[in-house]
Parts: structure tokens; C-alpha cells; sequence
């Protein structure tokens, strides 16, 4: 070990030798462990969900693809569920069945309550096609059906080397199928919808639990402390910051301080203090304001990742489903 | 201000007493070991659901490979037998408790995954089997079957790594030793000295043909 003292590391104030190699072989120990998990995933990696049609193998030209993600913006807005198309050039070392799996789970296609969603892949070096579809929609399209697709539409057209007529004829077959299918009627307003990739959904029941265990609890605490005015104004503006932080929307923030202040400004449930009423009262208009004001400042962040103009829903399970094929 | 803060003094105490203990009990896990419980549960059931899907669809298969002419009997009888034994072990959502049995449950579906495989291989070398459009749907079938159980095994897997996290780490091991909470099993390569050795390789055709 003495080539690390040979090192000089700058040490942090004075913190005695042993500190700062050791800080480096656990440093190393991490490089070394990080690297390994590297080496472990040598698997393709997941590309972005920018678009409706992903084309990292650029077999479409911009028109072509144009046209599909116009045909599937269509569908979408007129039936519901979504449809993606994945181009990649390979799914070495996997199979395209696990790779197709990968990418499903990790871009969850499909309205968040419905969950219908239809991922096709296609492997341009591998020569293989997969339709992968999510749980909601193994009715509509079973593997069969699915197979009959990549058999019939899809690969005659790639056999000839015209990738945008099968992909078209493709997507054709695939929303007949699912037309058939009573799904519910999209929301009227598909860009109101929640952030996508999953991360969008917050936990509405802690956040319930929060409010009438902790709100009460901790007003009580508070305005026992610093009296109702100060303890009620505290609660909300927490309470505010808190609900914006949970729920990164300015509009529950602002709700959500609101009601503390109620709770404990004028109601005053939790404390047992008796302050005149036109205080408290004027207390709890104070805490109301800064409730909103700490939620309004989180305005700008309260939104995300709308600028591509298509986001996954969140919503679909992929759980095996569908068929691949080839040419 | 102060009388009101002399008199409110108990109930503050007794408001962070029952804040602390909110926290302490879910600081310990219980809910947690909870909801990973009935995630491990979910998912075996899936898994059961799946195989039970490959196993109705075997009569169908078959049929129709019996239907071809001087297919290799010795094949097609493992299959049925592999079925059978398959079939035989009461698969119930206990099973997951129980290590024993989970693993004899998971020996003989592996048993059924080899001799599926064998059989779908063979039906390779027999023309009238390739050109017949309800053997090629069966396989489609079989073919997606066989990926939803990967699915579902994956999952399976990993919810039960996050259930034996909980089980074995501090200090949740502490609720999991108070409630007789154990480690799950979980799935293993079915074979492993199978996949240990290389396949032999065989150009050969069956001699009935």
C-alpha cells in the first residue's frame, strides 16, 4: 500500500492519511465494480422514445416517415391506443423476442388506464420483425394474428427491399385488428395527459395520508409553539411546498395549502389553543397566500418532456405477447 | 400565549408520540413485507397461469403430430409424458412457501420445456409437418407461450429478490424473524448440467420417413 501515499492526494481538513487511501481503494473498488456491471450489459441499449417512429437504422426517408407517424398520430387520436415503430439496425447478442421485451418495459406504450399499446421492431441486419403487443391488446391482436401480419403484409414488401410499404401495410393490418376492439374513446385532450415514461404518476394516497394524519398533527404541534397566526401560516406554506414537491403541479400545491390553513388556521383542529377568532382567521388568509405563492413558484417545473409532441402513455404491460418473424 | 402553551403542552407531547410511532412502525417493514408478499403471490400466479397455457395447448400439438406418418414415437411419448407429470403436481399458490415442492413443480416443467423443445425440433426434419398450416400455427402459439412464461419467470424473480432483500436485511430481518416471515425460492436454470455439457450435434436423418 505505500505507492498510495506516494500519491499526495490533497487532503480535506486535515483528515489523517489512512482516511485518504482509503478513500481511494474504495474508490478503485467502485471503478472496478462499475466496470463490471459494464461488461456485464453488453446488450444493445434502449434508444430514446422521441417519436412515434423511431428510425435509428434509417432505412425510411424523411417523407416515408413522415407519413407513418401521421398515420399512427391519426389512429391515436381518433381510436386511443398507441403504436410505435422501433427501427434498429441490430438486437445482437439478444434475440429480438427479449429485446422487444426490453424496450416495452421500458417505454411502457399505452394509456396509463388502458394500457394499449403495440410496439413493432424491426432488426435491419438481423432480418427479423417483431410485433410485441401489450396485455390489453392479446385480445385484439393474438400472436396468430400477429404472425399473420409480419407473414402476409410485412415481409413479401421487405423482401423486395421496400421497408415503408410493408411497415405501411403493417400498420394497416395492425389497426384493423385493434379497431375491432371496444376500447374506450380517447380523452379529448391528448396533450393534458399525464408526464409520460411513468414517472408522471405520484402517490395520491400518501399524500391524502399526509394531509389528514400529519397536517392536524403537526398544526397542532406548531401553533402550540408559536401560536395559532404563525403556527397555521407555517403549516400551510409546508404543506404547499410539500404537495408541489410531491405532486410537481402548481394547482395541488395550491389547494393543498389552502386546506391546511383551514384545517388548522380556522378550524383549528389539533390545537387546543383559543386565540381570537379574527386572527386566527387573518392567519390563516396569510398561510392560504403563501401556500399558493410557494406552489405558483414551481410553475415552469410543473411540466415536462412535452416538446417532442408524443410521449408514451405510461401505461402498457408488455408481457410476452405477439410474434416475430422473418425474411 | 404563554398559558395556552403551558396547557397544549401534553397534547403536543402526545401528537409527536403518535408521529413517532407512525414512524417507527413503518420504519420496520411490516407494510413493506405486505406488499412484497402478495407481489411474490401476483406473480407466481401469472406464472402458473402461463404454464397452464402451454399445457392446454399441448393436446393440440399432439394431435396433429400424430396425425403425420411414422413421426418418431419416442419424442412425441416423452411430451405426453412430460405433460403428465407436469400436470400431476397440484400447483397452488402455497407452493411458493414451500421449497420442496416448488422445486419438484419447477423440475417437471422444465422436463416439459426440454421434451417440447426436442419435439419441435424433430418436426423440423418432416416435410408434410412444415407445410401443414395448423402444426406451423400451433408453433406460432407455442412460440409466444413460451416467451410469456420467460416474462412472467422474470418477474417472479425479481420480485422475490426484493422480498428476500427485505427478508435479510437489517432491520427489517428483525420483522420478518417476529412474524416467521422466510426467504421464497425462486427460479434456477432448470438443467444445469445439461447446459454445462455441449450439445451433440446430429446431421443424421430418423430412418422412418
Amino acid at each position: 500500500m505505500s505507492w498510495l501515499h506516494t500519491l499526495r492526494l490533497p487532503r480535506l481538513g486535515g483528515a489523517p492519511a489512512w482516511a485518504s487511501s482509503w478513500a481511494l481503494v474504495l474508490g478503485l473498488l467502485w471503478g472496478a465494480l462499475v466496470s463490471l456491471g459494464a461488461q456485464a450489459q453488453a446488450v444493445q441499449a434502449v434508444p430514446a422514445l422521441s417519436a412515434r417512429v423511431v428510425d435509428s437504422a434509417g432505412l425510411l426517408s424523411a417523407d416515408q416517415r413522415a407519413a407513418l407517424e401521421q398515420k399512427l398520430a391519426a389512429f391515436e387520436a381518433q381510436a386511443g391506443p398507441q403504436i410505435v415503430l422501433l427501427l434498429v439496425a441490430s438486437t445482437q447478442p439478444e434475440d429480438i423476442a427479449s429485446y422487444a421485451q426490453r424496450v416495452g418495459d421500458a417505454w411502457k406504450i399505452g394509456r396509463r388506464t388502458v394500457g394499449d399499446g403495440i410496439l413493432l421492431l424491426v432488426a435491419r441486419d438481423d432480418r427479423k420483425v417483431r410485433i410485441e403487443v401489450a396485455k390489453a391488446l392479446e385480445g385484439a391482436v393474438p400472436d396468430l394474428a400477429a404472425r399473420q401480419i409480419i407473414d402476409r403484409l410485412i415481409t413479401p414488401a421487405f423482401k423486395r427491399g421496400d421497408y415503408a410499404a410493408g411497415l405501411d401495410a403493417g400498420i394497416d393490418g395492425l389497426i384493423a385488428r385493434v379497431r375491432g376492439e371496444g376500447l374506450p374513446a380517447p380523452t379529448p385532450a391528448p396533450g393534458a395527459g399525464h408526464s409520460g415514461n411513468g414517472g408522471g404518476g405520484f402517490d395520491w394516497q400518501a399524500l391524502a395520508l399526509f394531509f389528514f394524519v400529519g397536517v392536524p398533527v403537526v398544526g397542532g404541534v406548531l401553533s402550540s409553539l408559536l401560536g395559532r397566526k404563525l403556527g397555521s401560516v407555517v403549516t400551510a406554506g409546508g404543506t404547499g411546498a410539500l404537495a408541489w414537491g410531491l405532486s410537481t403541479s402548481a394547482v395541488v400545491a395550491g389547494v393543498a395549502g389552502l386546506v391546511a390553513l383551514l384545517l388548522v388556521g380556522v378550524m383549528g383542529v389539533g390545537s387546543s389553543g383559543r386565540g381570537p377568532g379574527g386572527r386566527g382567521g387573518l392567519g390563516g388568509a396569510l398561510g392560504g397566500l403563501s401556500g399558493v405563492l410557494l406552489g405558483g413558484g414551481g410553475f415552469g417545473g410543473g411540466r415536462s418532456g412535452g416538446g417532442g409532441g408524443f410521449r408514451s402513455g405510461g401505461g402498457g404491460d408488455f408481457g410476452g405477447g405477439g410474434a416475430s418473424g422473418g425474411w | 400565549m404563554s398559558r395556552s402553551n403551558f396547557r397544549s403542552a401534553p397534547r403536543a407531547a402526545l401528537a409527536a408520540a403518535t408521529l413517532g410511532s407512525a414512524l417507527l412502525l413503518s420504519g420496520c417493514g411490516y407494510n413493506d413485507f405486505q406488499r412484497l408478499d402478495e407481489d411474490v403471490k401476483g406473480g407466481w400466479a401469472e406464472v402458473l397461469n402461463q404454464y397452464q397455457r402451454r399445457s392446454d395447448l399441448i393436446p393440440n400439438i399432439v394431435a396433429t403430430v400424430k396425425g403425420e406418418a411414422g413421426f418418431e414415437q419416442d419424442t412425441l411419448t416423452k411430451v405426453i409424458q412430460a405433460r403428465a407429470a407436469a400436470t400431476s403436481i397440484q400447483a397452488t399458490p402455497e407452493l411458493v412457501n414451500n421449497p420442496e415442492a416448488f422445486k419438484k413443480f419447477q423440475d417437471a416443467q422444465g422436463q416439459l420445456t426440454g421434451a417440447l423443445s426436442r419435439l419441435m425440433v424433430v418436426s423440423e426434419q418432416y416435410p408434410n409437418l412444415k407445410a401443414n398450416a395448423a402444426f406451423q400455427d400451433l408453433r406460432v402459439q407455442l412460440e409466444g407461450t413460451e416467451n410469456r412464461i420467460t416474462v412472467a419467470r422474470n418477474r417472479y424473480i425479481k420480485t422475490v429478490q426484493q422480498y428476500n432483500v427485505l427478508t435479510r436485511s437489517f432491520p427489517t430481518n428483525l420483522t420478518a424473524m417476529i412474524f416467521s416471515y422466510a426467504v421464497k425460492p425462486s427460479f434456477t436454470v432448470a438443467n444445469e448440467a445439461a447446459i454445462s455439457t455441449p450439445p451433440a450435434v446430429s446431421f443424421d436423418k430418423p430412418a422412418s420417413k
